[in-house]
């Protein structure tokens, strides 16, 4: 580590010393981060004081710096999680720096060593990013080569190891990722279609995965190698975009080792136009879980990146229940519809009208048994024959909601929205037994600003359920003064708890202060135990109450 | 990796530096009908610009881009100012982001940064988080948050490169 900090030192006091670099070119931004809990026993919402066990303050926080001189950049992380938050991954504690790179940069060639993060097509067989509000990481070490040989044509290559929280990577600890990526977009490279009336992009990625095999059971595969091939075809309004990726037998915990091959096929369908727009989805996905060590089962060392397609939800009790891929197996749609009706009809009004209908739907595939002795999924076997065409009549999730806003004066904005919601919680949550939720909610969200920087936002939820903990009602104000301050009080009630001792109010009092680039948030109050989802990962956040303060900058 | 430096060594004596033309980090990044875009070619012929990183899933940074297109024209008819929105959605919802910016009616360039290549070169944590640059490329103000009214605010950043008073 320290060697390394050394070196690249060196490298920029180097680089100012020749002659051909301006100092003045050299530029430094960066970014700092510090979110911190104090924690207070509630026995109210179920946290004593044995449940804390004395760690009553936690702290994530990070310092990122991007130093860059005309083509030449580097840049390094500082971590720091003491403890971190709860609800993040007892390994995550530790301090340093788990991020360090350097590259260069022309036209042709862009070259990075250290850590770095890449996404072949849609990340269907490849992506290394990071989350910070989850503690995801999964950040390449190594080297990464992208190279633009001609105009239309993008190579990229990767070769390194995963970031697995603190642990360093030591020989055998966890496998080796290398893989290369081609993009070709046609209207570029074949004379004459330049001006054609469609778009076509072709991709083509291919990884594979080294990890010793030392298990005394099985004849494990050291090299799990996959393919994948994209397609994004455009013309007019319209836009096709499809990619399938496949990878050899790789037996792990995920799997319950079974040897069968691995697929994944994403399919989307759009047309936009202004004032319209609308998609239709389409994912396929049979036991594509793909991670640099086959015997780790948490959210982490992940090769690839499948994502969940259903709608994100914004509102707190909207996105109690989120969706997570499931990596196994499962079949899924999505389709939306957006609609601005024009200013001046008459259900536009004088702001226009805006209108979005979503509706997904994810079930489990099919899974045939191989033969008449072998259970579905046994380990050391094919695991099950599944038809590819055809979805199981269970169905993990489904979503149909319908969100409208409109603005009735310079003064007076509202969006309502329905959402009716079906969630298998014990597949998604690994609650085993626990019935499917099936729950209508309704959301109001008026904005009322009184004077030229000043508003007041009001929200008011409501969820409705037979099952997990009942109803819900949620109640928030928010007073703003544009462009710095910011003061909140929320609650959100549990009334409809089948257990009565569990109808508690989880109330927040919150003040922010912005000021350019730079923030200040505290809050106070209880959280409810449930589920933070940013992209496709998802964490479970347990119950908690205290005192919370956010700062952050930008340079 | 020791190997790794000491190569990236030798590229930097052996290749002159070329003259830059934006201040701006230079990313590949998508336009909404998948082509690659270099975030270097970020520009407006010497006047103002504004880049705004949002998301789909983020309510604030819709609000704010309905702000800044509601004012557009007029901003554009005073300042020529230019804005680009960078959607951050990954690949969960980038086949979303066109046919959701089309139906908003937003008249500004929306850009897609599937793997946050572009939201990192730029230090963006949280979002909205909005960049005022000058005719360069070169920032000179930002914001993150977004709260009803902070466009004006914003925009008399924009106001005050163009030497027009507020």
């Amino acid at each position: 580590m320290k060697k390394q900090l050394i070196t690249l030192l060196l490298l920029m006091a180097a680089s100012f010393t020749f002659a051909q670099f301006d100092p003045q070119n050299a530029s430094v931004n960066g970014s700092f981060q510090l979110d911190g809990q104090w924690y207070r026993p509630d026995v109210a919402i179920g946290i004593t004081d044995s449940a804390l066990a004395g760690r009553k303050l936690g702290m994530n926080g990070f310092g990122n710096i991007i130093y860059s001189l005309g083509d030449f950049k580097a840049g390094m992380r500082y971590e720091a999680f003491l403890p971190p938050l709860a609800g993040f991954d007892p390994r995550q504690e530790g301090n340093g720096f788990p991020h360090i790179w350097a590259g260069y940069q022309r036209e042709f060639i862009d070259m990075t060593v250290g850590n770095f993060y890449e996404q072949f097509g849609s990340g269907l067989l490849f992506r290394s990013y990071e989350e910070w509000t989850l503690g995801f990481d999964n950040s390449m070490n190594g080297i990464r080569v992208l190279l633009q040989p001609m105009r239309g044509i993008r190579l990229k290559g990767i070769y390194g190891s995963q970031r697995f929280y603190w642990q360093k990577y030591e020989r055998n600890n966890r496998g080796i990722v290398r893989g290369l990526d081609a993009e070709i977009n046609m209207n570029e490279i074949i004379q004459g279609w330049e001006a054609a009336p469609f778009r076509m992009i072709v991709g083509a990625s291919g990884i594979s995965k080294y990890q010793r095999a030392a298990d005394p059971v099985y004849n494990l595969p050291e090299n799990v190698g996959g393919m994948a091939g994209r397609i994004q075809l455009g013309a007019g309004n319209f836009s096709l975009m499809t990619e399938y990726a496949q990878k050899i037998n790789d037996p792990s915990a995920m799997n319950n080792f079974i040897y069968r091959e691995g697929r994944a096929l994403l399919a989307s369908l759009s047309y936009a136009e202004r004032g319209f727009g609308a998609v239709i989805q389409l994912k396929r996905v049979d036991n594509m879980s793909f991670k640099s060590d086959r015997s780790v089962t948490a959210n982490a060392l992940d090769i690839n990146f499948i994502p969940p397609i259903n709608r994100t939800h914004a509102y707190s009790l909207t996105a109690r229940y989120p969706y997570a891929t499931q990596l196994n197996g499962e079949m899924g749609l999505q389709f939306q519809l957006n609609y601005k009706i024009p200013r001046g009809s008459k259900l536009g009004g004088q702001y226009g009208t805006g209108i979005a209908i979503n509706f997904s739907q994810v079930n489990d595939i099919i899974r045939n048994p191989l033969n008449d002795t072998i259970p579905v999924g046994s380990d050391g076997t094919l695991g099950y024959y599944s038809p590819f065409f055809k979805a199981s009549k269970h169905i993990f999730f489904r979503d149909l909601n319908v969100e409208i806003d409109k603005r009735f004066s310079s003064k007076l904005k509202a969006v309502v929205q329905y959402m009716n919601l079906h969630y298998d919680i014990a597949t998604i949550e690994g609650k085993a037994g626990a019935p499917p939720i099936n729950a209508n909610l309704f959301v109001t969200d008026v904005t009322w600003r009184f004077a030229a920087r000043k508003a007041l936002r009001f929200e008011a939820q409501g969820m409705f359920t037979q099952q997990h903990d009942g109803d819900w009602a949620a109640l928030m104000i928010e007073y703003t003064i544009a462009p710095k301050w910011f003061f909140a009080i929320a609650d959100q009630f549990n009334y409809g708890n089948p257990d009565n001792s569990k109808r508690n109010h989880y109330y927040t009092f919150s003040a922010g202060f912005t000021r350019e680039s730079s923030r200040i948030a505290l809050s106070f109050g209880r959280q409810a135990e449930g589920v933070v989802c940013v992209g496709g990962v998802c964490r479970q956040v347990p119950a908690s109450s205290g005192l919370s303060l956010s700062v952050s900058t930008n340079f | 990796m020791k190997n790794a430096f000491l190569f990236l060594m030798l590229l930097l004596f052996v290749l002159p530096l070329a003259a830059q033309e934006s201040a701006l980090p230079k990313v590949t990044i998508k336009t909404l009908d998948g082509k690659s875009f270099n975030t270097g070619n970020i520009s407006n012929d010497g006047k103002p610009m504004i880049v705004s990183f949002w998301a789909i899933w983020c309510k604030p940074c819709q609000k704010e881009l309905d702000a800044f297109n509601e004012n557009y024209a007029a901003w554009q008819a005073e300042t020529g100012v230019k804005i680009y929105a960078i959607s951050i959605d990954d690949s969960r919802s980038t086949a979303r982001v066109a046919p959701f910016a089309k139906s908003k009616g937003w008249d500004f360039e929306v850009l897609l940064d599937a793997n946050g290549d572009f939201k990192r070169a730029m230090n963006v944590n949280m979002i909205p988080h909005t960049f005022v640059l000058d005719g360069n490329g070169k920032v000179v103000a930002q914001h993150t948050s977004y709260f009803e009214g902070a466009e004006f605010e914003l925009y008399d950043k924009v106001k005050a490169l163009t030497g027009k008073k507020k």
